[in-house]
């Protein structure tokens, strides 16, 4: 039987989080990283509109909850933005591996 | 808690686009490229929000991400990237680790969705079909402080990006 149930949609978002995870943990550009970051929100913000749907249809709990987390993440874009256009003033690049400041 | 065909025809459609867009973004070569399937991952996820019953989160997902949020990294990236873009996006070498914790990853979320019994958890009643009106009043009474708090968080961020970005060289000229 052809059915859609809560389940494909906790397996689409952890497969999303997974991809947006490998992402992190891989790239080089500190802006693809901002990205796959925001492809992690988006998986979460999936999950939390499937549950109230299908757990707390009357409650809205999980759609307001994903409206703070877009945004959080707005916000997140922003200043990560910036972050990394004053790196670039001061390195010239946007190389991940490059940036050690902190190391010793 | 039957389906029509249509809905899962477009759950599938829409569950491809977004995995297929967003395994694009990961392995672009040209960020340039990245972000325009990212916008694709957008909108796409915009559409399976329709289908859960979501439309006011579905209008904010497309203006938000597919408008502002990819706008703003395009920016960023014209603003940085100086010299022609490809090979602008590569991995480093951290990327059989990186596999590795991400094949963990999902095997853990496997076993943890096998074993959930999400059944029970169903409820019985569906979503209403006037979303927006519900979401307006329990942000404004139910949600209000944190309604207020994420207020004062998009000014802090204004504030915090426009003063880490600003070019300081303006500055020490005036002292000058």
């Amino acid at each position: 039987m052809l059915t859609i149930s809560l389940t494909h949609y906790v397996v689409l978002s952890a497969l999303l989080f997974s991809i947006g995870l490998f992402g992190v943990l891989t790239k080089r550009n500190a802006v693809a990283v901002l990205i796959c970051i925001e492809l992690m929100l988006n998986a979460v913000n999936i999950n939390l509109v499937a549950f109230s749907k299908y757990i707390t249809p009357l409650d809205f709990t999980g759609q307001i909850f994903s409206i703070f987390v877009i945004t959080v993440a707005a916000a997140e874009v922003g200043v990560g933005l910036a972050i990394i256009i004053a790196i670039y003033r001061n390195r010239l690049n946007v190389d991940l591996d490059n940036f050690n400041w902190l190391k010793w | 808690m039957e389906t029509s065909i249509y809905a899962v025809v477009a759950f599938y459609g829409l569950a491809a686009t977004i995995l297929g867009a967003a395994t694009m973004v990961v392995f672009m070569r040209n960020i340039v490229h990245s972000v325009l399937f990212l916008a694709v991952t957008f909108v796409a996820m915009a559409g399976l929000f329709l289908s859960l019953d979501a439309d006011f989160i579905a209008a904010v997902q497309v203006l938000v991400y597919a408008g502002a949020v990819c706008i703003m990294i395009v920016l960023g990236i014209m603003v940085i990237q100086r010299t022609n873009m490809n090979e602008t996006n590569l991995f480093n070498k951290q990327i059989l680790a990186g596999a590795g914790l991400t094949a963990l990853t999902v095997a853990f979320g496997a076993i943890f969705a096998g074993r959930t019994a999400w059944v029970e958890m169903v409820a019985a009643d569906a979503v209403p079909a006037n979303t927006v009106e519900a979401i307006g009043e329990l942000l404004l009474s139910k949600y209000v402080i944190p309604f207020e708090v994420a207020a004062l968080l998009l000014l802090v961020a204004l504030v915090g990006a426009i003063v880490l970005a600003r070019d300081e060289e303006v500055e020490t000229n005036a002292d000058n």
